[in-house]
C-alpha cells in the first residue's frame, strides 16, 4: 500500500509528539495534537497508510510510548529517518509501527507516495522514480512486527507454555 | 585473546548468563531491578498484565515512584496517583515511594541501586543510576510491561563512548556545564550506544555531580551512562544504609585497560567556562557569555537532574544576601522530601526564601510539563532541568534555557542570563 510522505527535520522530539502537559487525555484526543507545534495541520490531513519521514534522531527525549501510539493510531505506515532515538525506536517497533533507517530520507520531499517492502529492506519513491535498500530488521524484531507487536507476540509466547524465551 | 571488556559489557554479559559479550550482539538480559514512575508505571501495565494473565514476576525486584503527578491538582491526576497505590499493594510492591521526590533520586537515597545491577526504568532518565556503576537504561511501557511480567529483555548490546575529563574545575563550573558542553560536541545522536566517563575529574566528584553526568546521558541520545564504582560509591551506599558487600568485585567492574570503545574523548575541566544552551535544544550550547543580557522571567531549580542538595546549596553561594530581582521570578522544586528536609537542616532554605524564592513540592513538576511553574506564550525562563523541547515546560510559544544551579540563581538575582562567576566572586 502506497502513502504519501509528511516531511520533518531533524530532532523531532516525544514532546511535539505527545505534549506533557496533554498526557492525561484519552490516546485519541492525545494523538489530534501530535506534532501541533512543528504542523499544526498534520494530525488533521494525515491519513492512514501514510509516512512520517524526519532526520537525524527522530523521537528524542521521554520514554513516553504515547509518541509512538499517537502515530500509529493516525494510520501512519511507517517512519523513515536518517536515526532514530532508541526508546522511540523500540516503542514504534512493540507497537508494531516499523521504523526504517535510510541515510537518503532527506531526499524525500513533502507529498511524495511511497511504498515499502519491510522484509526485502526497499523502499520506493513512486513519485520521484528512485528506489533504496535498508538493512531489514533483526529476525526476533520481524517476528515481533508479524505478530502484531510486543503485547500479542508476548501473549502468543506465555500462552505456548513456555516460561520465556 | 583480543580486547577487554568494557564496564557496561561486564555487567550485561553476567545478566546474560554469559563469560562475554561483545558490541552489537543480541542477548536476552535478566533484569535486577524494574522501575517505573505514576505515569509511566501501573495505569499502563496494569491493562496489558491483564491482557496477558500474569502479574509481576518478582515484586521484591520492582520499584514505584509516584513523582510525575504529584500531589494531584485535579480529579484526573488524583485517580491516576490512587490507581497506583492500589496497584502497589495488590502487586505487593514493598518498595513503593508515595509523594517522596523523583525516582532517580529516590532510588539510590534509599540504597536501591547497586554496582553492577542491570536497570529498566519506565523514564528516560534512567540513566543516571549509571552514577553506581549499573547499566541503567529507559524503556517505554510495552517493555517494561514485557519486563516486570518476565524478568527479562531483550538488547543489542551497545558500543561505549568514553570520555576522560583531567584538571580541576574553575570557580562555578560543574557537572551540568560538562553535560551542556557534550551535548553540543558530542551531538544528540549517540542511540544503541553507552557513554564511559573517567579520568581524574571524575574520580574527584562526588556521587551528587557523577549522576548529573549519567543522568544527562540521556540527552546525548545514549542508553546508558557510566562511572566505575569506587569508595566515593561505598561510602554513599553505606550512609543510605546499604553498604556494598563485595566491593573487591564491584571495582572489579571497571573497563580493562585493552577494552574497545566506539571512540575515546579528552577534555580539560579548567578550561571549561559555564555554559549555557538556548531554545529548543539541549544541544544549541555556547559559553554562558554568549547569552549574557537574556531576560528572564522565570529561573527554575528543579528535576532529578537539577534540584539535589548539592544543587540548593550552589545557588545559596550566589543567593546569600541578594534578592531575586524585580519582574523575574525564582521557583524551586527539590528533588526530593529528604532533599527539602537536609536543606531545611543546614540553613538552605532559609537563606532560599528570604531571596525571595518560591519553594514547590518535590516531584517532576515544571520539567516534565506537568506540575506547577508552567510558561506562558512569549516568556523566557532559565532552568537546571534537562530538556528544553519546545513546549515542554508549558506554551509552544515559551523559551527555555538550560544551565547550572549556579547560572539559574545568578540569573535570578540579575533578572538576566549572567556570568554565575561574577556573582560568585563577590560571595566568595
Amino acid at each position: 500500500m502506497s502513502g504519501r510522505a509528511f516531511v520533518f527535520g531533524d530532532n523531532i522530539d516525544t514532546d511535539v509528539m505527545a505534549p506533557g502537559s496533554l498526557m492525561k487525555l484519552e490516546p485519541m484526543e492525545l494523538a489530534s495534537h501530535c506534532l501541533a507545534a512543528v504542523d499544526p495541520d498534520f494530525a488533521k490531513t494525515v491519513q492512514t497508510g501514510d509516512f512520517v519521514v524526519g532526520g537525524w534522531s527522530f523521537g528524542i527525549g521521554s520514554s513516553r510510548e504515547q509518541a509512538a501510539v499517537s502515530l500509529k493510531l493516525l494510520g501512519v505506515q511507517a517512519v523513515v529517518a536518517k536515526s532514530f532515538a532508541r526508546i522511540f525506536w523500540r516503542n514504534a517497533i512493540n507497537l508494531g509501527l516499523p521504523c526504517i533507517t535510510l541515510d537518503e530520507a532527506g531526499e524525500i520531499a513533502a507529498g511524495d507516495e511511497l511504498t515499502v517492502d519491510l522484509a526485502a529492506g526497499r523502499l520506493e519513491n513512486l513519485t520521484q522514480g528512485r528506489a533504496y535498500a535498508f538493512s531489514p530488521l533483526p529476525p526476533h524484531i520481524m517476528q515481533m512486527i508479524d505478530d502484531g507487536g510486543l503485547m500479542p507476540h508476548l501473549k502468543r509466547r506465555l500462552s505456548a507454555g513456555k516460561e520465556t524465551a | 585473546m583480543g580486547h577487554g571488556a568494557t564496564l557496561v559489557e561486564k555487567i550485561i554479559a553476567r545478566a546474560a548468563g554469559l563469560d562475554r559479550v561483545t558490541s552489537g550482539q543480541i542477548v536476552t538480559a535478566r533484569v535486577d531491578l524494574a522501575f517505573a514512575h505514576d505515569s509511566s508505571g501501573p495505569r499502563r501495565w496494569g491493562p496489558k498484565l491483564k491482557e496477558l494473565g500474569v502479574g509481576l514476576w518478582d515484586p521484591s525486584k520492582v520499584a514505584i515512584v509516584s513523582d510525575h503527578y504529584v500531589p494531584a491538582v485535579d480529579a484526573e491526576s488524583a485517580a491516576i496517583l490512587k490507581l497506583t497505590r492500589e496497584f502497589a499493594v495488590e502487586h505487593g510492591v514493598k518498595n513503593f515511594f508515595d509523594m517522596v521526590g523523583i525516582c532517580h533520586l529516590v532510588l539510590p537515597e534509599h540504597g536501591l541501586i547497586r554496582p553492577g545491577a542491570f536497570i529498566a526504568g519506565g523514564d528516560s532518565h534512567t540513566p543516571m543510576a549509571g552514577a553506581f556503576g549499573a547499566y541503567a537504561a529507559g524503556y517505554g511501557a510495552t517493555d517494561m510491561t514485557a519486563i516486570v511480567a518476565t524478568g527479562e529483555t531483550w538488547l543489542a548490546v551497545p558500543e561505549t563512548l568514553r570520555v576522560e575529563w583531567g584538571g580541576q574545575f574553575g570557580r562555578g563550573v560543574v557537572a551540568k556545564d560538562v553535560m551542556l558542553f557534550l551535548c553540543r560536541e558530542l551531538g544528540l545522536d549517540n542511540a544503541f550506544k553507552a557513554i564511559e566517563y573517567a579520568g581524574e575529574t571524575v574520580e574527584a566528584m562526588g556521587m551528587a555531580e557523577r549522576m548529573v553526568l549519567c543522568n544527562m546521558a540521556a540527552e546525548l541520545g545514549c542508553e546508558a551512562g557510566v562511572v566505575a564504582p569506587d569508595q566515593t560509591t561505598f561510602d554513599y551506599l553505606r550512609a543510605a544504609g546499604a553498604p556494598v558487600e563485595d566491593e573487591a568485585a564491584a571495582l572489579a567492574l571497571k573497563s580493562d585497560a585493552n577494552a574497545a570503545y566506539a571512540a575515546v574523548h579528552r577534555f580539560d575541566a579548567a578550561a571549561l567556562a559555564p555554559q549555557i544552551a538556548a531554545p529548543h535544544t539541549p544541544a544549541e550550547t555556547a559559553p554562558v557569555d554568549v547569552h549574557a543580557g537574556v531576560h528572564v522571567d522565570q529561573a527554575y531549580i528543579g528535576a532529578c537532574v537539577g534540584a539535589k542538595i548539592e544543587d540548593l546549596r550552589m545557588a545559596v553561594e550566589v543567593l546569600k544576601g541578594r534578592r531575586v530581582a524585580a519582574g523575574t521570578r525564582l521557583l524551586i522544586a527539590p528533588a526530593s522530601s529528604r532533599t527539602t528536609a537536609l536543606a531545611s537542616a543546614d540553613g538552605t532554605l532559609q537563606i532560599l526564601m528570604e531571596a525571595g524564592a518560591t519553594l514547590l513540592s518535590s516531584g517532576c513538576g515544571a520539567c516534565a510539563g506537568m506540575g506547577a511553574g508552567l510558561l506562558a506564550d512569549g516568556e523566557t525562563c532559565i532552568s537546571s532541568t534537562n530538556r528544553n523541547f519546545k513546549g515542554r515546560m508549558g506554551s509552544k510559544e515559551a523559551r527555555v534555557f538550560l544551565g547550572s544551579p549556579y547560572s539559574v540563581a545568578a540569573a535570578a538575582v540579575a533578572g538576566c542570563i549572567v556570568d554565575p562567576r561574577d556573582l560568585l566572586g563577590e560571595a566568595a
